[in-house]
C-alpha cells in the first residue's frame, strides 16, 4: 500500500453529487479537493459516435461492468439471495459523471408533504391505520427549507418547464399540484410531440391538470449562472441511456466539469476504485483505493465526503465498518434500512394513426399529478396511502427495443411470418401511458452485505431484501384504472387486463431510482445522517445522494438529491470548515 | 490455430432485391467477393460454416423473407450474431459469473453458468439436421425448443440483427430500417418534432457513419 500526500477534502464518486460538492467547496474554499472516480474519463466530444441502439440501449455499454461488481437479491429473510448476474431492474452507471450521464433527465421537485410524511400519514389517518411495517419518516428539513436549493439546481441545469404554482398562485398549463416556487422555470418547456399531444388533449377533456414534464433537456440555448452555455435539445431520441452528443441534456460532464477544470485547487482521479473509509477514534483518517492497475493506495484527507450511487454509498459504509447494520429482526440499527425503489403500472396504447415516434427527448412528455401523493383519493380506498403521477413520454422509439409492440392477440406466436406482419402492421402505432408512483418504505425492505457472493476484489457484495407489498399492488391497480380511462378518451385500443399481483423482478427496466440505505433524519436512532448529510457517528464524513431519502417520491431523485447537496455545502463551508465537529 | 471459416452465400442474398438495397453490400461487410459466380464469402469469427448456415436457416424461420418483406438472410442476421458471439458479450465479460451458481425464482432470470458462445454450441445440437428440413419441419423443430434459454436468445438476436447499425453486421444495406421506416441516428429533428401530426413521416434512412463522417466503435471490437 502506497501513502500518498495528504489532501484536505477526497471526494468518493465523481457524478452528480460528488462533482457539485467539489464545484462549491473549490468555488468557495482553498481546500484541495480530490475526486476519486473508478470508471474513466468521459467529454461531450466522446458522445458524437455513440449514437447505437445495440451497444447502448440494449447491451448497456454506459453501466457499471456486473461481472466486476452487482448486488444480490432475495425477496425475504427467509430466502437466500442469488446475483443479478446481469443488468436488469435499474442501470447504476460508471465513469466521470456516473448516471448522471445516461439518465433521461426528468427534474421535479418533491411534493412538499413527502419531506414529513411520517407527520402527514399518522395525522391523516391515525397511527392504527397505517401498516405496522411502514418505516416512512420524516426527513429533517422541509420543503420551504430546500426550496432556495431547488431553485439552485434548477439554474444549474437550466430545467425546461412551466410553473404551476407560482408563490401560491395557480397557473394553467403548470403542474397546479406542486409546491409553491419562488421563480419560474429557466427555459420554457420542450415542444410537444404528436402522441403527447394527444395525451394531453384527452385528459385535460377529463377534467385533469396536465403538464410539461420538467426536463434537464433543455428547450432552447441557456447560459447557468456558472457561465456555462449549452445548445437547446434536437429530439434526436439519443437520449436516456446515451451521453447527450450536443450537452443539450444536462450531464456533469457538460455542467460541472467545465467549470471545475478550470479550479486549482481541483483534482480527478479516474480509474480509483474507493474500497474503504479508513477511520480512527471516531474520525475518518482517508480512503484506501486500488487504481486500474490493481495497486493499492491510502489516501489521507481531512474530510471524506461518499458521494456515489445510492448502493455504493451503503456498501462502502458497510465493508468500512462505520455505523450500525440495520437488524431486521431486532429491528435495530441504521445502515441499510429504508431501500426503496419506483412503483410503476404500464398500459401500452395502440394508434390507427403513425406517431412518428423515433423522435422525442430523455423526458419529452405530458402528464398529471392529480393522483400524486394523495392528492386525488378521497380517503375511501381501502389501505391506499399514496399513488403517483401519470404520464405518456416520447423518449424516441427505437428500432430493436420498440419492435413487436402489438395489441394482444395479433399474433399467437412471438416469431415467424404471422408474428413479423403483425409487428410490421403495429410498427409506430403505439406509446405507453406509465404511472410513476411512490415507493413506501418498509422495515423488511433492506441492504447489507452479502453473505456469500463477492466482488472482482474479493468484498461482499451488496444484498437487497426487496418484495412489493399489497400497497403498492393497490397503486398499480389504482393507476391502471385511470390509465385506461384516458385510453378510452384517446381513442385507442389498449390492454385492460388488471395488473397481476407480481413480486419484484430483477429483469425488467423499472428504474435507476434506488434510494435509502443512509438516510438523513432528526436523530441518530432512526438514521445516518443529519440533515447536512453528516454521519452522526462521525463528523468528518458525509453521504452524499438519494442514499438519503427516507421514501421515495413518485418524482425522479436527481433533482433532489442535487438540492441537497447544495444545502450540505453551504453547511460544510460556512461551518463545518471552521469547526469541524458535529454540525447538530 | 483453428482454420479459418467463411460463410458462402449468394451475394444477391445479402441486402437482397433493388427496392431494398442501397447498393453498399457487400463491402460494407467486408467479404472478399467471390467474383464471377456472384458468390459472397464471408470471414466468420466464431461460428464453422456448418453452424453458420443452421443459425442462418433458424433466423430465417424466426424473421423469414416473405410477402411482407425481407428478412433475417437479407439482412445477414448471422454475420451479425457470429461477431456478438466472438466479441466480449460471447464470452460473459460483461455479466457476473461467479459462484455459487444456483436455480432460483424467475423474478431472478437467466442464472445458468453457460455464456452465450456455450449456449449456442449447446443449443445448435438440439437442431441437428435443420438446413436439411422442410421449412414446415424446422418450423416445428423450433417451436419445440422455444422456451429454452437458446432459442430467448436466437430470437433476441435475429430482432438485434435485423434493425441493429450495419456496423455490427446486420441491417445489411440498411433493409431492416427501410424495412419499418426507420431513419437511423440522426443529428436533429429540431424542426419536425412538432409536425407531421397523424401522417407518416419517413425521412431516408442513413447509418452512424453516413451521419458523423466518422466510423463508429462496435463493442464487439473491443480487444480484452
Amino acid at each position: 500500500m502506497t501513502n500518498l500526500k495528504p489532501v484536505d477534502v477526497a471526494i468518493i464518486g465523481g457524478g452528480w453529487t460528488g462533482l457539485l460538492m467539489a464545484k462549491e467547496i473549490t468555488a468557495k474554499t482553498s481546500q484541495s479537493v480530490a475526486v476519486f472516480e473508478r470508471g474513466i474519463p468521459r467529454k461531450t466530444a466522446d458522445y458524437a459516435v455513440t449514437m447505437d441502439e445495440l451497444d447502448h440501449n440494449i447491451r448497456l455499454r454506459m453501466m457499471q461492468n456486473t461481472a466486476e461488481e452487482t448486488i444480490t437479491h432475495r425477496h425475504s429473510l427467509k430466502d437466500s439471495a442469488v446475483p443479478v448476474r446481469q443488468h436488469g431492474s435499474f442501470h447504476p452507471g460508471t465513469g466521470v459523471g456516473g448516471a448522471g450521464e445516461h439518465w433521461g433527465g426528468a427534474s421535479f421537485r418533491f411534493l412538499p408533504d413527502l419531506f414529513t410524511l411520517r407527520t402527514h400519514l399518522t395525522q391523516k389517518h391515525g397511527a392504527a391505520k397505517l401498516p405496522a411495517d411502514l418505516a416512512v419518516q420524516d426527513w429533517g428539513v422541509t420543503y420551504d427549507q430546500l426550496e432556495p436549493y431547488y431553485w439552485k439546481s434548477e439554474q444549474l441545469m437550466g430545467i425546461s418547464g412551466k410553473a404551476g404554482n407560482l408563490r401560491g398562485k395557480k397557473i394553467d398549463g403548470g403542474n397546479v399540484f406542486e409546491g409553491p416556487r419562488q421563480q419560474e422555470y429557466p427555459t420554457p418547456p420542450l415542444k410537444r410531440s404528436y402522441a403527447s399531444s394527444i395525451f394531453e388533449d384527452a385528459v385535460r377533456k377529463m377534467g385533469y391538470h396536465p403538464y410539461p414534464t420538467p426536463a434537464a433537456n433543455l428547450s432552447e440555448t441557456y447560459k447557468n449562472p456558472d457561465g456555462i452555455t449549452r445548445a437547446g435539445c434536437a429530439y434526436c431520441g439519443y437520449c436516456q441511456r446515451y451521453g447527450c452528443m450536443i450537452g443539450a441534456k444536462a450531464q456533469p460532464t457538460n455542467t460541472l466539469m467545465p467549470v471545475l477544470a478550470t479550479r486549482k485547487n481541483f483534482e480527478l482521479r479516474t480509474g480509483s476504485w474507493v474500497r474503504r473509509i479508513v477511520h480512527k477514534d471516531g474520525r475518518a483518517t482517508g480512503i484506501q483505493f486500488t487504481d486500474a492497475s490493481g495497486e493499492e493506495f491510502f489516501q489521507p484527507a481531512t474530510t471524506v465526503i461518499l458521494a456515489s450511487f445510492t448502493l455504493n454509498n451503503t456498501r462502502l459504509l458497510a465493508l468500512s465498518k462505520i455505523g450500525t447494520p440495520y437488524d431486521p429482526i431486532a429491528r435495530r440499527g441504521t445502515l441499510g434500512r429504508n431501500l426503496t425503489h419506483q412503483v410503476g403500472a404500464g398500459t401500452r396504447v395502440f394508434f390507427d394513426k403513425p406517431l412518428n415516434a423515433f423522435m422525442g427527448a430523455g423526458e419529452l412528455g405530458a402528464r398529471i399529478s392529480d393522483f400524486d401523493g394523495d392528492i386525488g383519493l378521497s380517503g375511501d380506498e381501502d389501505g391506499l396511502l399514496r399513488v403517483g403521477m401519470i404520464a405518456l413520454s416520447s423518449n424516441g422509439d427505437q428500432p430493436i427495443g420498440s419492435f413487436g409492440n402489438m395489441p394482444k392477440g395479433a399474433s399467437k406466436s412471438n416469431w415467424g411470418a404471422e408474428w413479423k406482419k403483425a409487428s410490421l402492421e403495429w410498427r409506430d402505432h403505439s406509446a405507453s401511458i406509465g404511472l410513476s408512483g411512490e415507493h413506501l418504505s418498509y422495515r423488511q425492505n433492506y441492504m447489507d452485505l452479502d453473505p456469500t457472493y463477492t466482488d472482482k476484489f474479493g468484498d461482499p457484495l451488496l444484498r437487497f431484501t426487496l418484495d412489493w407489498t399489497d400497497h403498492e399492488f393497490k397503486q398499480r391497480e389504482f393507476a391502471t384504472k385511470v390509465q385506461a380511462r384516458i385510453a378510452r378518451e384517446m381513442g385507442a385500443k389498449f390492454d385492460d387486463s388488471p395488473p397481476s399481483r407480481a413480486r419484484y423482478n430483477t429483469i425488467y427496466y423499472q428504474s435507476t431510482h434506488i434510494q435509502g440505505g443512509a438516510m438523513m433524519g432528526t436523530s441518530p436512532e432512526d438514521s445516518v445522517v443529519n440533515r447536512y448529510l453528516q454521519h452522526w457517528n462521525m463528523p468528518n464524513v458525509f453521504v452524499v445522494g438519494a442514499s438519503a431519502f427516507p421514501q421515495n417520491a413518485a418524482q425522479n431523485p436527481t433533482l433532489t438529491a442535487l438540492a441537497l447537496t447544495y444545502m450540505a455545502s453551504e453547511a460544510i463551508i460556512d461551518r463545518y470548515f471552521k469547526h469541524p465537529e458535529q454540525l447538530i | 490455430m483453428k482454420r479459418r471459416e467463411f460463410l458462402t452465400i449468394p451475394a444477391a442474398a445479402l441486402g437482397g432485391t433493388l427496392l431494398y438495397t442501397l447498393a453498399r453490400e457487400p463491402v460494407r461487410l467486408q467479404a472478399q467477393t467471390g467474383g464471377k459466380d456472384g458468390m459472397v464469402k464471408v470471414p466468420l469469427r466464431f461460428f464453422t460454416a456448418d453452424e453458420a448456415r443452421v443459425v442462418a436457416a433458424a433466423c430465417e424461420r424466426i424473421f423469414p423473407s416473405d410477402a411482407s418483406g425481407p428478412g433475417a438472410t437479407e439482412a445477414g442476421v448471422v454475420i451479425y450474431i457470429d461477431r456478438q458471439l466472438a466479441g466480449p458479450y460471447g464470452r460473459d465479460q460483461y455479466r457476473y459469473t461467479k459462484g455459487p451458481w444456483v436455480e432460483s425464482v424467475p423474478e431472478h432470470g437467466y442464472q445458468g453458468k453457460e455464456n452465450p458462445q456455450e449456449t449456442y454450441r449447446q443449443g445448435l445440437k438440439s437442431l441437428g439436421n435443420f438446413t436439411s428440413l422442410s421449412v414446415q419441419e424446422q418450423n416445428k423443430k423450433l417451436a419445440e425448443i422455444e422456451r429454452t434459454h437458446f432459442f430467448q436468445l436466437l430470437r433476441a438476436h435475429t430482432i438485434e440483427g435485423m434493425f441493429c447499425d450495419p456496423m455490427h453486421g446486420g441491417n445489411a444495406g440498411l433493409i431492416g430500417w427501410q424495412l419499418i421506416g426507420y431513419p437511423g441516428p440522426q443529428m436533429s429533428y429540431r424542426n419536425d418534432i412538432d409536425k407531421h401530426f397523424g401522417q407518416p413521416w419517413r425521412p431516408k434512412p442513413a447509418s452512424l457513419e453516413q451521419v458523423t463522417g466518422r466510423p463508429g466503435q462496435p463493442w464487439e471490437d473491443e480487444k480484452g
